[in-house]
């Protein structure tokens, strides 16, 4: 009988042990904790080139994450990225004339969506877009572009 | 010449026979399970046997592990000026990867191989045909317990395999190369999904599981009942499950993170 309860704790404690190492991994290694605010209201936004965006890329205010991206899509008719933002409920008081813009998280880091608020005293409503969009900058083409401008000033001397 | 085409036949034919009967018994486990509900007490005495003695091992090999990509992943890093994102290196290679197929290794062969003994050593003293003659099905009885025993057992394992990783590579990479402490976990977090990442390293573990214990309690079944059939049997079980397992893992892997 006295065997029979051992085994039965140490089973129990088993099972509590790979339960609390599951949830450690929830709550201290995932993001699940970030997921109970995750219905949050969508907004569009339009780039001309959105580089390595990645669909779940932080979205941030004055660095502070604020949503995610949502979805990734593609106009066929504008041939522009549309990007859908997913933006947690409690930061509804954006500006109209918010601003996105695309940024790299250090030099090698991801990208991701920085919102700039603007002036305008209405805010944005779910399903809206933004009407100023700053795409992704290209290495390849800043470093083209700068390869240009030094030989065009190479010429003029 | 002749002679060689026929053996090919005769192999060919044995390892689909081999086949079949395996999946027969494994139909003949699953149709066993329900009748474990009445009968806890044999499922807890698995869960004893196949888990609480195989933690110590999946306990000591996570923390070695993660202490170890912890130490890898910081000499590669920093050289980028990234170390960072070690926490997310080891965080992310150990709930994928490591975590399911390592404590799927380390379980077949701890649990599998003594499976695989057991059962074949009831067999070969007559333990299960004496149950048959008693009209105690033995693979209900025997067998279902510890099937459900493993399926459960290691996804629990590997769970404390991959938490005890982290913890491993965040001493290794805080305590001991000085790594910021709120970059780590922040990136972790940051990087770490919980149902694309930990939800399908939780799927593997359970995959490699049934596939363990399918593996392991069919070749104690079948083994030849002598003592040199039962040794040739858990043999047999550590390596097929561990190849199993690795290329299990390759399927599922391409499956989830396309």
């Amino acid at each position: 009988m006295f065997q029979n309860r051992s085994i039965e704790i140490a089973v129990g404690v088993f099972v509590a042990a790979g339960l609390a190492a599951l949830f450690v991994l929830a709550m201290k290694v995932s993001n699940l904790s970030a997921f109970a605010s995750e219905n949050g209201y969508s907004l569009e936004a339009r780039f001309d080139n959105i580089g390595g965006l990645k669909e779940r890329a932080p979205v941030t205010m004055a660095g502070v994450r604020v949503g995610r991206v949502e979805k990734i899509g593609f106009d066929n008719e504008t041939y522009e990225a549309v990007v859908q933002l997913n933006i947690e409920h409690q930061y509804d008081t954006l500006p109209k004339d918010s601003s996105a813009s695309i940024y790299t998280s250090g030099l090698l880091g991801e990208q991701y969506v920085a919102l700039e608020p603007g002036g305008a005293m209405a805010y944005m409503k779910p399903g809206d877009t933004f009407k100023i969009t700053q795409s992704a900058l290209v290495l390849e083409e800043m470093i083209g572009q700068f390869l240009f401008k030094a030989a065009e000033g190479g010429d003029g001397q | 010449m002749m002679g060689g085409l026929q053996r090919l036949g005769r192999s060919a034919l044995l390892f689909f026979e081999r086949l079949g009967r395996g999946n027969l018994f494994l139909l003949r486990v699953l149709a066993g399970l329900p009748s474990l509900l009445p009968r806890g007490h044999l499922l807890v005495q698995q869960l004893y046997s196949v888990g609480v003695l195989s933690l110590l091992i999946i306990a000591v090999a996570g923390l070695f592990v993660g202490m170890v990509l912890g130490l890898q992943g910081y000499y590669t890093l920093v050289d980028f000026g990234a170390e960072e994102s070690l926490g997310v290196m080891v965080a992310l290679s150990l709930v994928r990867e490591l975590g399911p197929v390592v404590a799927g290794l380390l379980f077949a062969g701890r649990a599998g191989s003594a499976l695989t003994a057991e059962i074949g050593l009831m067999k070969a003293t007559e333990q299960l045909s004496g149950m048959e003659m008693m009209a105690v099905d033995p693979v209900k009885r025997v067998i279902a317990p510890r099937f459900l025993a493993c399926v459960i057992a290691l996804p629990l394992l590997a769970a404390i395999f991959s938490a005890i990783g982290v913890m491993g590579g965040y001493f290794v990479g805080v305590g001991l190369l000085g790594v910021d402490d709120g970059a780590f976990w922040s990136q972790i977090q940051n990087r770490v999904d919980f149902f694309d990442d930990v939800m399908n390293g939780v799927i593997k573990s359970v995959a490699f599981g049934f596939v363990a214990a399918w593996i392991a309690l069919y070749e104690g079944y079948d083994a030849v009942p002598t003592s040199e059939g039962v040794s040739r049997a858990t043999t047999r079980t550590v390596v097929h499950t561990s190849l199993a397992i690795l290329s299990l893992d390759f399927v599922l892997t391409a499956l989830m993170f396309d």
